[in-house]
C-alpha cells in the first residue's frame, strides 16, 4: 500500500522562503528581520520583493528577537529566522519572556536544524530545541515534513495569532506531500493506515517512516499506521490516543536527542491516557559532528532501518514476547539483515 | 505610632508646568512608592525614589503623548521601562495619570493583582506596554517599536525608555544601541537612570561601563548629561529632544541622567543597599514624614 509518492526532493527552507515572499504581497503588516545569514534562511526570498520591511540587524539573535517584538506590540507581524542553534537558543531568554510571556505576534524561523545541516558539524546542529520550545507556554511549534508542507506550515503561522516557531532544514529531501494535502495547525495527519503499530513522526522523519511502513508490509505484513505530527505544540492528542488504543504500541521518530522532543511529548499524553510500549527514535543523548546528511542520519540513526527495527521490538513489547536482554543484539541484527 | 495606609485618587494632567509643580507631583509618586512597597512587604525602593523626577515630567509635561481612557489610541507614544524592577514608579504615574485607581497601588505584588512584581502584559494593565524585568530586553523591544513608527509606518510618533546603569552590563543593551544607530532613530530617546547603583555595589566596582556619553556617541546616538533631578534640566533636554526629532536630525538621543537611588528619602539616599529592599513601618513613616514636606 503505496499512499506517497516521492515526487523530487526540495529544502524545507525553500517552502520558508517562498511563503514569506508571496505573503508579503497580501500582508502589508507583514515585516522580517534578518541576522546576516538571510541568503542561507531564505528570508532574502521577501527581501527582495518587500526591501522596505525587511530589517537588518546583524549577527545579534537576541537583539533581533525583541525588536521583533517590539515590532509585533506595534501591529506588525514579526518574523525573524536564523539557524536554529541561535534562533532557538542564544535568545532563549527573549523568547521565554518577551516572545512568550507577551503572546507577541513574532514567528520564528529555525532554519538549518537538525544533524542534517552537516559539514557544519556539532557546533551548528540543532538537536534539542524542541525540548526547550515544547516547554514554552502560549508557544505554537511546528516541524513540517517536506517543501510544500514548510510552506503551507509558514503561512499558517502567520496568519495566527500570537507567538510559533517553525523548525526547516538545509538540505534537499524529498518532496512527498501534494497541493491538497490538508495542514491544519495542531491536526495530526495519517499518511497510512494500519492498527498492528502507529509510527508518529515530524520533520525529516516522516518519510523515513513512510519507507520503514513499507517494509514492515513486505518483509513481516504488518500493517503500520504512519502519523505526521507537523504540529508538535499544541500537540494533537487525540491522534495519539487514538493511535495508542487500536495499535497498541508507538514508535516515535524525529531529527532531535530522544529526550524531551516528539518522542518525549507522545509519551507524556499515552502516559496520561493510554498507556502502551513506546520506542522513541532520535538522536541518542549525543552530540553530532561533520558530514555529509545521508552519512550522519545513517550514523545516528535517523533513517527508516531504525525505525523498522524499533518498530519490531515495539510489537515484542506490546505482544510480551520482548526480551530485555536480547534488546541490544536483536535491534544490531535486524540491522544487519536489512 | 501608628499609620494608616490609604492613597488619595488625584490624578495629574499631562501639560506645560514649573518646575515646582513637578517637585510636587514627584514627591506624590515617592510617597505612593513608599506606600505601596510597605503594604507589598517585599520589592524595589532605591531605583523608583531616584527616577521619579524624570517621570514626572516625562509623563505630566507634556512629553509622552497618551490617553488613560483609551490605553491602545493607535496615536500614542510609547514609554518602556526596560529596568522592569522599578515598576512601583510606573504603577504611581499611570495611577496619576488615570489609567486605574490609586487604590490599586495598594495590591502591588500581591496574589491576583494587576501590578506584578515585573510588568506583566498577560495582566492587561492599562498603560503597560510589554512585559519587563529581563534586563536589557525592554529596551530591545523599544528599539523595535521605534523602527515600526519610523520605518514602517513612517508617522512621528516617539518612544522613550529608560534602563538602569548597571541594566548596560547587558550585551543585548549595546546590540540595541547599534540598531538604534545604523537606522538613525530620532524618534527614540533613551534614558540611563545613572545611580552607579546596583545589587551588589557600585558599578564601577561591579563591571564598570563607563564612558557612558563616548559609547553611546560611538554608537550614534546624540548624548545629553544632566542632572537627574534637576527638573529645568530635564524639562529643557526632553525639548531639545522632541526638536531634534521634529527636525528629523537623523540620530537617536540619549540622556544619562546623574541621580541618586532612594532620592528624596535620606536614609535611602545614594545606598545601594536599597536597591531591592521595601521599608518596614518605622521607616516608612520616617519617609512619608519627610517627602510631605
Ligand atoms: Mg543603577
Amino acid at each position: 500500500m503505496k499512499t506517497y509518492e516521492k515526487k523530487g526532493d526540495k529544502a524545507t527552507r525553500n517552502g520558508f522562503g517562498e511563503a514569506l515572499a508571496e505573503l508579503g504581497d497580501v500582508m502589508p503588516e507583514l515585516v522580517v528581520i534578518g541576522a546576516d545569514v538571510t541568503g542561507s534562511v531564505l528570508t532574502s526570498f521577501f527581501q527582495e520583493k518587500h526591501p522596505d520591511r525587511f530589517f537588518s540587524v546583524g549577527v545579534a539573535e537576541q537583539n533581533a528577537t525583541t525588536v521583533a517584538v517590539g515590532m509585533a506590540l506595534s501591529g506588525k507581524v514579526a518574523v525573524f529566522s536564523s539557524y536554529s542553534a541561535f534562533s532557538a537558543f542564544r535568545n532563549a531568554d527573549q523568547l521565554r519572556v518577551s516572545v512568550c510571556y507577551n503572546e507577541a505576534n513574532v514567528k520564528i524561523g529555525g532554519a538549518h536544524s537538525g544533524i542534517t545541516v552537516g559539514p557544519d558539524g556539532a557546533t551548528h546542529q540543532s538537536l534539542e530545541e524542541l525540548a526547550f520550545l515544547r516547554a514554552l507556554p502560549n508557544l505554537t511549534l511546528v516541524s513540517p515534513c517536506d517543501y510544500l508542507e514548510a510552506k503551507k506550515a509558514t503561512k499558517a503561522i502567520c496568519e495566527m495569532a500570537g507567538p510559533a516557531f517553525i523548525r526547516f532544514g538545509r538540505p534537499a529531501v524529498p518532496m512527498f506531500t501534494n497541493d491538497d494535502t490538508p495542514f491544519i495547525l495542531g491536526k495530526a495527519n495519517i499518511l497510512r493506515e494500519g492498527n498492528d503499530v502507529a509510527i508518529i513522526a515530524c520533520g525529516l522523519l516522516v518519510w523515513q517512516a513512510l519507507l520503514a511502513a513499507e517494509k514492515l508490509q513486505e518483509v513481516h505484513g504488518i500493517n503500520a499506521r504512519v502519523i505526521n505530527m507537523h504540529t508538535i505544540k499544541p500537540i494533537d492528542v487525540q491522534a495519539i490516543v487514538d493511535a495508542s488504543l487500536e495499535c497498541k504500541c508507538i514508535v516515535t521518530a524525529e531529527e532531535h536527542q530522544v529526550h524531551g522532543g516528539l518522542g518525549g511529548a507522545v509519551a507524556e499524553v499515552t502516559a496520561k491516557n493510554s498507556p502502551v510500549p513506546i520506542e522513541i527514535v532520535g538522536m541518542k543523548d549525543t552530540f553530532g559532528g561533520s558530514g555529509e546528511p545521508f552519512e550522519l542520519i545513517e550514523k545516528y540513526g535517523l533513517t527508516w532501518k531504525e525505525i523498522y527495527a524499533s518498530a519490531l521490538v515495539a510489537i515484542e513489547r506490546k505482544n510480551g514476547t520482548f526480551n530485555k536482554i536480547r534488546q541490544v543484539k536483536d535491534i544490531a541484527s535486524y540491522h544487519e539483515g536489512l | 505610632m501608628d499609620l494608616k495606609i490609604e492613597f488619595e485618587e488625584k490624578i495629574f494632567e499631562n501639560k506645560r508646568r514649573s518646575p515646582d509643580e513637578f517637585k510636587i507631583i514627584a514627591n506624590t509618586l515617592r510617597q505612593d512608592i513608599i506606600k505601596s512597597l510597605l503594604l507589598a512587604g517585599s520589592g524595589h525602593s532605591g531605583g523608583p525614589l531616584g527616577i521619579a523626577d524624570l517621570m514626572s515630567v516625562l509623563y505630566f509635561g507634556g512629553y509622552l503623548n497618551y490617553n488613560p481612557h483609551e490605553p491602545d489610541w493607535k496615536d500614542r507614544d510609547r514609554f518602556i521601562l526596560s529596568a522592569g524592577h522599578m515598576a512601583p514608579i510606573l504603577y504611581a504615574v499611570l495611577a496619576r495619570a488615570g489609567y486605574f485607581p490609586a487604590s490599586e497601588l495598594a495590591t502591588l505584588r500581591k496574589f491576583g493583582s494587576r501590578l506584578q512584581g515585573h510588568p506583566g502584559l498577560d495582566v492587561k494593565l492599562p498603560g503597560i506596554e510589554t512585559s519587563s524585568g529581563s534586563l536589557g530586553q525592554g529596551v530591545s523591544i523599544a528599539v523595535g517599536m521605534a523602527m515600526s513608527h519610523k520605518l514602517v509606518d513612517k508617522d512621528s510618533k516617539e518612544v522613550y525608555s529608560i534602563t538602569g546603569d548597571g541594566e548596560l552590563q547587558e550585551g543585548i543593551c549595546w546590540e540595541a544601541a547599534m540598531t538604534a544607530g545604523t537606522y538613525g532613530l530620532d524618534n527614540f530617546c533613551w534614558i540611563v537612570d545613572n545611580n552607579d547603583c546596583q545589587i551588589d555595589g557600585r558599578v564601577k566596582n561591579v563591571m564598570s561601563v563607563y564612558p557612558l556619553k563616548e559609547k553611546f556617541e560611538a554608537f550614534g546616538f546624540t548624548v545629553f548629561e544632566i542632572d537627574g533631578h534637576n527638573i529645568v534640566d530635564i524639562i529643557a533636554t526632553l525639548d531639545k529632544f522632541t526638536r531634534f526629532h521634529a527636525l528629523r536630525k537623523g540620530k537617536p538621543v540619549c540622556i544619562i541622567a546623574k541621580t541618586f537611588m532612594g532620592n528624596g528619602v535620606s536614609f535611602m539616599h545614594d545606598n545601594y543597599k536599597w536597591h531591592g529592599n521595601p521599608p518596614n513601618k518605622e521607616q516608612a513613616i520616617k519617609a512619608l514624614e519627610e517627602l510631605s514636606k
